[in-house]
């Protein structure tokens, strides 16, 4: 919200400067994001009034007028003006004046005839965006007159920005109590002014959901002046507030609105039939609304209709056919109570935003709709004359919001503030407050008026005791060490030494969106059912998703074309798979390598990552967990990975992930150009820790042996070593494969895999004749099982 | 005889004085001391000699010999310090040749902030839970006391699956989710992603936020407002200036946002406080009594305050980092800023 500072001066005038005003309303919870001067700087503009206009003997368009300024002297003034005219009051710039934008007044000539200053349109003083012809000044302003002074243009308009709770503050009213509240101000709550009834017409309203619309006023004004302008200082009023001058019985209403916070509609009384009527729409109804948009509100909208159709959207904006207009004579001026809840999210279903609707939705105070009323009418009698009827009001107060007393315990201050206000520090700001405050047992019980509406509970009593008493000046308590201790697992990894470990492998972590392209994730993961966002964000956002890898490719693809050529990123986050009703959110680690193994340096030929570079991160994740040798790999297939160099990675036989390179279909379709290596882990498996569990170690020596075996192509190395560690007698510790050899010497089709096997018994030194008894049966069973020979 | 003994020990300096290698040495050793060496030679002939001169002559041969073995002696600790001094001019390296192996790699600076706030809040007794990020309505907004339609509604632009279902708008769900199922005295910290409908340069439709609660039976504004200042210190390392200024959430009452003096300019007022001298860095209050109702713990016997903050907008300011942007975009040039932590 946007207001003028002198307007609020008007209403209390506490003594203290801008910044002091601003500090003291932020730091009240009425929070002051800018200060803005009221108008742009210019200097040297008085007021003045044309004497005499004779024409340009040069130009048809030009006027040589003559100005009087305060002086005796009549200033020579040369105007293009359409609408200078004798005894018009006009803004002067003089010579040597400044105007925004920095131009300067000089004495000059147009077309030969000399001119001392210049008459200003309001566009030319920054004060309207668009304006053609003079500003047209007040008669009553004095001549000569600084236009800044007249105008409190040296004023500063401030930009409030209200929480939702503080609907009360949405007016210079409601600022002004805040402002009277905070200084100490005594602010007699000003009279209504009644306007004179001239008429007895009145026009009917019906109110068929008194829930919804608990108070409903109404009066009809008879001929009202058509093409009266509003006065100036309620336009400058207006557009400090940053609304734009209309027609003057709308500028009034907004005047109000501004004033009071309470929104007010006029309706040209010639377009209703019949009479008023507040209900919710019914089905196939239509109405074009002031913005010109038509719509069909369903029937939970309220609307105000007459006998024939739909009129306004209650408590958000008003239609176009029944609006007023220049031709307007007889108005039907309305103010309602609506219920907030009836009012909520109604303009947003729409796509509409009012000031109106803010209000309501927030909430306006249920006692104001008479005064507002009444005030209205005022202005507008004042303004474009006519003759007010009788207010006709229409309500169900049961319905209206309750103001009940609240019980106020003065330890309970003490408890949440943690200070204890002395009680009659305590009544003194709540009776600030508008409050009625009566002594009660063990505290008091506190009426709050009814513009505070949002004050339901002993703590918002309590708040607006913190609130008042200064944020500031509650004691701070620095917090206690608890003595309990919290559990910490030894069989639970943080996933923060996850990180770590790919960190010190050369990793960098990425955070990517959790929602991303839909069709690059189809095409990386084409099996899982995706979650689309009902109101994403944007198309390449639009669906959560199912795998890490999207975000990664992204980053990486990305990074490619900014020219890095090694890349090792990793993200820890959550995949989001299934629909809503049967989703799961499963927590993963995932990376990405592509490039030299190493970063480029001296001394060596740089190797391209592959599979098992990338295999030994996993196996160093895993590490982690103490269950490496739970781990187990499989050869499968994923859909986005290259057949022949992806596996399954499983723990304890559970499938936990994938571990690959990228297909070079899906590598090339990207247009990466090199191979991209990929593992996806989920989380939770590899934070379950096996605690460490000793066993006493052998007093008798380990005994190394080596084998080389031929065996065909498709056997595993997983193979040979289960095939060894199946041995039954116990002996074999360890397979270590030192050799992989295919080539000269090898049969095709076969490969050659050199293996160590270390032994061990751990209660006998182990004899020649037990070991090469253990290695015969070794190489009998390698050889029926996997038809395995050893090499010669 | 004695002259021809000088003559000998004359010999071996001559001989040693050319030697370059310790093969040399011992051919020089041999032909003068070995089994037919010249000095060996002579003492075989002393049995030969008369009994007077027999001894005098052995005890010069004896001398001989030992002046000759440390002339030897002294040659090879020369050829030895030679080649060594040689083995260690051949093996100087230029040691401002870069380190060969592995680089290290970086932690992404939200979860280097993210560290260091659970690492400042765990020393102070508080345990980090963590929650979904598709959260249903009830979690987010009902059982905050955000009713459907309630304006502050509109102050989250919420991501929607269906008209139940939601990407959190905050952490605060997760402070539900805690209360529902632990009793009381709790002290939790709820670290995670957080999305709203909202992008441009200030905003990104993901982002992170720590949320932080402690319920208990006597925890006031006041535990609060300590606990805070003493977090922002911390985290800072310096004593700032800390200010709580009345807000609205409609889960906490009273309700708070925290500023602190703006640790770009010193609160002289810049370009990242708007002029102000301040920045706001997060919203805080005494848990509403209406969320006690929700997750049913009695809002007489305890009290508690909750918390929420932005761990980008911390991390800004800890690194100077001068957009939000760059968190999401992953660029290595970016990354590589940030040391592992």
């Amino acid at each position: 919200m946007r207001l003028s500072e002198a307007w609020l001066r008007e209403f209390v005038n506490p003594p203290v400067d801008t910044p002091v005003l601003v500090q003291q309303l932020t730091m009240a919870g009425i929070e002051v994001d800018t200060v803005e001067p009221a108008a742009s700087p210019f200097s040297g503009v008085v007021v003045a009034e044309v004497t005499e206009i004779a024409p340009h003997p040069q130009a048809d368009r030009l006027k040589v007028c003559r100005v009087a300024a305060g002086t005796d002297e009549r200033l020579q003034i040369v105007c293009g003006a359409p609408n200078v005219a004798v005894g018009m009051r006009v803004p002067l710039a003089m010579e040597g004046a400044k105007l925004p934008g920095g131009l300067q007044i000089h004495r000059t000539e147009l077309r030969g005839v000399a001119s001392f200053g210049m008459l200003c349109s309001a566009k030319e003083l920054g004060l309207e965006d668009s304006e053609a012809g003079l500003l047209r000044l007040p008669e009553e302003f004095p001549l000569g007159a600084d236009l800044r002074s007249v105008l409190t243009l040296d004023d500063a308009v401030l930009e409030i920005d209200l929480t939702p709770n503080r609907a009360d503050c949405l007016s210079i009213e409601g600022i002004a109590r805040e402002v009277a509240l905070l200084n100490r101000i005594d602010r007699p709550s000003a009279p209504m002014v009644l306007p004179l009834v001239t008429t007895r017409d009145e026009f009917p309203i019906s109110i068929n959901v008194p829930e919804a619309c608990p108070r409903y006023l109404g009066r009809i004004i008879r001929n009202i002046h058509p093409g009266v302008r509003s006065p100036l200082w309620m336009r400058e009023r207006l557009r400090r507030a940053g609304l734009r001058s209309l027609d003057p019985v709308v500028d009034v209403t907004n005047y109000v609105l501004l004033e009071l916070g309470q929104p007010l509609h006029a309706f040209d009384l010639a377009k209703l039939t019949g009479g008023i009527e507040v209900r919710f729409a019914k089905a196939g109804e239509q109405v074009t609304l002031l913005n010109d948009q038509t719509i069909s509100p369903d029937d939970a909208t309220l609307v105000i209709a007459d006998r024939k159709q739909v009129l306004a959207l209650a408590g958000v904006m008003g239609g176009r056919a029944s609006a007023v207009s220049g031709e307007t004579r007889d108005l039907f001026l309305e103010c309602a109570f609506f219920s907030p809840e009836v009012i909520m999210g109604r303009a947003r279903r729409y796509g509409l935003s009012t000031d109106s609707s803010h209000r309501f939705e927030r909430g306006v105070d249920p006692e104001l709709q008479r005064r507002a009323l009444e005030r209205a009418t005022q202005l507008i009698l004042d303004l474009v004359g006519g003759e007010a009827g009788p207010v006709t009001e229409v309500g169900h107060t049961a319905s209206l919001p309750k103001v009940a007393p609240i019980v106020l315990r003065r330890a309970r201050i003490d408890r949440l503030l943690g200070v204890d206000i002395p009680p009659h520090q305590v009544v003194d700001i709540l009776r600030r407050l508008n409050m009625q405050v009566a002594e009660a047992p063990q505290g008091w019980r506190v009426t709050p008026p009814s513009f505070r509406f949002d004050i339901a509970l002993e703590v918002d009593l309590i708040e607006e005791l913190g609130r008042v008493f200064g944020y500031d000046v509650l004691p701070k308590r620095r917090p206690s060490m608890s003595t309990a201790m919290h559990a910490a697992s030894e069989a639970l990894l943080d996933p923060d030494r996850l990180r770590d470990q790919l960190v010190d492998r050369g990793y960098r972590e990425a955070i990517t969106y959790s929602f991303v392209e839909p069709s690059l994730q189809q095409r990386i993961e084409p099996d899982l059912p995706m979650l689309p966002l009902k109101n994403p964000i944007s198309s390449d956002m639009a669906v959560m998703r199912t795998t890490l890898w999207c975000g990664l490719i992204d980053a990486a693809l990305k990074n490619q074309y900014r020219q890095q050529t090694r890349i090792r990123l990793f993200e820890l986050g959550a995949t989001f798979v299934g629909a809503v009703t049967g989703l799961t959110q499963t927590r993963c680690i995932a990376g990405l390598a592509m490039g030299p193994v190493l970063p480029e340096q001296w001394g060596g030929a740089a190797i391209p990552v592959d599979f098992f570079d990338v295999k030994s991160d996993v196996e160093a994740l895993v590490a982690l967990s103490g269950r490496n040798e739970k781990a187990s790999y499989i050869a499968a297939e994923h859909p986005s990975l290259h057949p022949g160099q992806s596996a399954r990675v499983l723990l304890a036989g559970q499938p936990m992930g994938w571990l690959g390179m990228l297909h070079p279909e899906l590598e090339r379709a990207l247009g990466f150009d090199q191979n991209v290596l990929l593992f996806h882990l989920n989380l939770e498996p590899l934070m379950q820790r096996s605690v460490a569990s000793f066993s006493a170690l052998s007093k008798f020596p380990r005994v190394r042996r080596d084998l080389a075996l031929v065996i065909g192509q498709d056997v595993t190395a997983q193979q040979v070593i289960d095939g060894v560690m199946a041995l039954e007698n116990g002996l074999v510790r360890q397979v270590i494969v030192f050799d992989l050899y295919q080539g000269r010497g090898v049969e095709t089709g076969k490969k050659s895999i050199a293996v160590g096997l270390i032994l061990q018994d751990d209660h006998d030194t182990l004899t020649d004749v037990r070991i090469d008894q253990t290695m015969t049966e070794v190489v009998e069973r390698l050889q029926d099982e996997l038809n395995a020979t050893l090499r010669a | 005889m004695s002259s021809s003994l000088d003559d000998l020990y004359l010999q071996v300096r001559h001989s040693l004085a050319g030697v370059d290698s310790l093969a040399d040495l011992d051919d020089i050793r041999i032909r003068f001391l070995g089994k037919k060496g010249l000095l060996t030679e002579q003492l075989k002939e002393l049995g030969k000699a008369e009994e007077a001169e027999r001894r005098d002559l052995g005890r010069k041969l004896n001398e001989l010999r030992d002046r000759i073995q440390a002339e030897l002696d002294r040659s090879r600790a020369d050829l030895e310090a030679r080649a060594m001094a040689l083995r260690l001019r051949s093996e100087t390296l230029d040691v401002t040749l870069p380190g060969r192996g592995q680089a290290v790699g970086g932690i992404h600076p939200v979860t280097m902030t993210l560290r260091r706030i659970c690492r400042l809040f765990r020393s102070g007794g508080f345990e980090v839970v963590e929650g979904p990020e598709v959260e249903d309505d009830y979690h987010n907004f009902e059982a905050l006391n955000i009713p459907a339609h309630h304006p502050a509604r509109a102050m989250h632009d919420t991501f929607y699956f269906d008209e139940h279902t939601v990407l959190r708008t905050h952490t605060s769900p997760v402070q539900i989710r805690v209360m529902e199922s632990q009793a009381p005295p709790l002290r939790v910290i709820a670290p995670g992603r957080v999305y709203r409908c909202d992008s441009d340069l200030t905003h990104t439709p993901m982002f992170h936020q720590v949320e932080g609660f402690w319920v208990d039976e006597e925890v006031s504004f006041a535990d609060l407002k300590g606990t805070l200042y003493e977090f922002l210190s911390l985290f800072f390392e310096e004593d700032i200036e800390v200010r709580f200024r009345p807000s609205y959430f409609p889960f906490t009452e009273p309700s708070a946002e925290v500023d602190i003096s703006c640790v770009m300019c010193g609160g002289k007022g810049c370009r990242v406080c708007g002029q102000s001298g301040w920045l706001e860095v997060m919203g805080c209050g005494m848990i509403h009594p209406r969320v006690f109702d929700f997750v049913g713990i009695d809002h007489e016997q305890y009290t508690g305050f909750a918390f929420g903050l932005g761990v980008e907008r911390l991390a800004m300011l800890r690194y100077g980092i001068n957009d939000l942007r760059l968190f999401f975009e992953n660029d290595l040039r970016f990354l590589e800023q940030f040391s592992p932590f």
